[in-house]
């Protein structure tokens, strides 16, 4: 695996097994945090947010802080050269005269992958208008394979927004490069997956139902993927509020689910999972987002083609 | 109505009908100063209505512009007033600046780049290079 200055632009940047590296390498961070601690002395990311996200610019920071490097960066682009005009090609090469590493989330689709031709330091998307975010797919699989120990065989519950969910798209587009994953996808008629998510799942041999039905769905699952439904979304207030709380996960709901059965969410939540689930020990979302830190603090260092301990 | 042939060129026969117009500024076709003949709407055996190009003294046309904006055209270059290519169109696996995006949340909406597309299908949809917007070629 050289991943060594590289970029990561979307999902399918990764192969299969640099993917498998990459958890190989969170698994061992996971284990031993402390060993890492200063493999990264003496690097500086660049976290270059124009339009906010606290979370996964935390996420970054944290990684980077926790593997002994430095972080400079933005995430209100009223105050910076964004706001008097500066073009992303500017931009990322003025940054790349300082930082070893860039992450960039921007609101415009392909704004990243805009950038990081314009630059040597690898760049990471952070998120470029809901189209691509790759490390939340490297999140969302490090969690399945830490719990369940790999893929194969899994069934998997997608509910909520499966329409417009662009981190449900990768998800299952990445859990098809896998062998013998089942998906079952929970949504409501308007927001069922678009045809080319299900073309890639018939073209993999893979099985999938759909319904409507979360309740009768459960008792199947091994990983239950919740999404919320975003107001944004929609034209008319009026459909938002029809279908935003069609499916809320609650404790009375997991009554029927398998013992070890993992309830995943990317954070934030609206009101898709009730708080009487978060003590349940299948609730994973918290944990999931640990892994995110975990996971991007093993691609910091495959980028910057640091060695482990 | 009569055309008469030409001695040195390129013909675009089988364009599409009433499509000549759009062919002729897709090519960048200077038609103030080239000459250019178009028939329109010409009765064809083969395909009912058809619009024709002839380009009098041009040596090449930009295949790739052409096979975007009709693919079902043919290009026959004459030397001599006589026939010595036939060229059967395909349409391009990459085209710059050719399409133009029009998705608003797209990169291209805010930064100059070049407008790239690439093939996605064998029916001439196209896919943007950034944000995977798919337009039909014929319809930009
Ligand atoms: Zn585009």
């Amino acid at each position: 695996m050289e991943l060594k200055g590289r970029h990561l632009i979307e999902p399918s940047d990764l192969t299969v097994e640099e993917m498998e590296g990459l958890f190989d390498e969170a698994e061992r961070i996971v284990a031993n945090p402390e060993s890492y601690a200063e493999v990264c002395k003496g690097k500086l990311l660049a976290t270059l947010f124009y339009e906010p996200s606290t979370r996964t610019r935390f996420s970054f920071e944290a990684a980077m802080l926790r593997l002994g490097g430095k972080v400079i960066g933005f995430s209100e682009p009223n105050s910076s050269a964004v706001a008097k005009g500066e073009s992303i090609a500017d931009t990322i090469r003025t940054v790349e005269c300082y930082a070893d590493i860039a992450v960039m989330r921007h609101p415009k689709e392909g704004s990243v992958l805009v950038a990081s031709r314009q630059s040597d330091m690898p760049v990471i998307n952070a998120g470029d208008g809901g189209h691509h975010h790759p490390t939340q797919t490297l999140t969302d699989l490090l969690t399945i394979r830490l719990e369940k120990g790999g893929f194969d065989g899994i069934t998997v519950g997608l509910c909520g927004d499966l329409k417009f969910g662009r981190t449900v798209h990768s998800l299952i587009q990445a859990l098809t490069r896998y062998t013998g994953v089942r998906f079952i996808m929970i949504s409501p008629q308007e927001l069922s997956v678009p045809e080319y998510v299900r073309e890639k799942i018939r073209k993999s041999g893979m099985e999938f139902e759909e319904t409507h039905d979360l309740r009768q769905s459960l008792p199947k699952l091994d990983v239950l993927y919740m999404t919320r439904v975003q107001r944004e979304r929609f034209f008319n207030e009026e459909d938002y509020i029809r279908l935003k709380d069609r499916y809320i996960l609650d404790a009375g709901k997991l009554k029927d689910a398998k013992p070890d059965l993992m309830v995943l969410h990317p954070l934030p939540r609206v009101n898709e999972i009730a708080v009487d689930v978060d003590s349940d020990p299948r609730a994973h979302y918290f944990r999931q987002a640990k892994n995110g830190m975990y996971v991007r603090m093993a691609l910091l260092m495959a980028l910057l083609g640091v060695k482990g301990e | 109505m009569e055309v008469k042939s030409i001695a040195n060129g390129v013909v675009i026969d089988h364009v599409r009908a009433g499509f000549g117009m759009k062919v002729l500024e897709y090519l960048n076709v200077d038609t103030g100063s080239d000459t250019v003949a178009l028939l329109m709407n010409v009765a064809s055996r083969k395909h009912g209505r058809k619009d024709i190009i002839k380009l009098e003294n041009v040596e090449s046309v930009d295949l790739n512009v052409l096979g975007l904006v009709d693919h079902n055209a043919t290009v026959i270059h004459i030397r001599d007033s006589k026939v010595v290519e036939k060229v059967k169109l395909s349409f391009p696996t990459k085209v710059k600046n050719v399409i133009t995006c029009k998705n608003p949340r797209c990169v291209t909406s805010i930064e100059a780049v070049p407008h790239v597309f690439h093939l996605a299908d064998d029916e001439g949809r196209y896919r943007c290079e950034y944000c995977d917007n798919i337009v039909k070629a014929d319809e930009n």
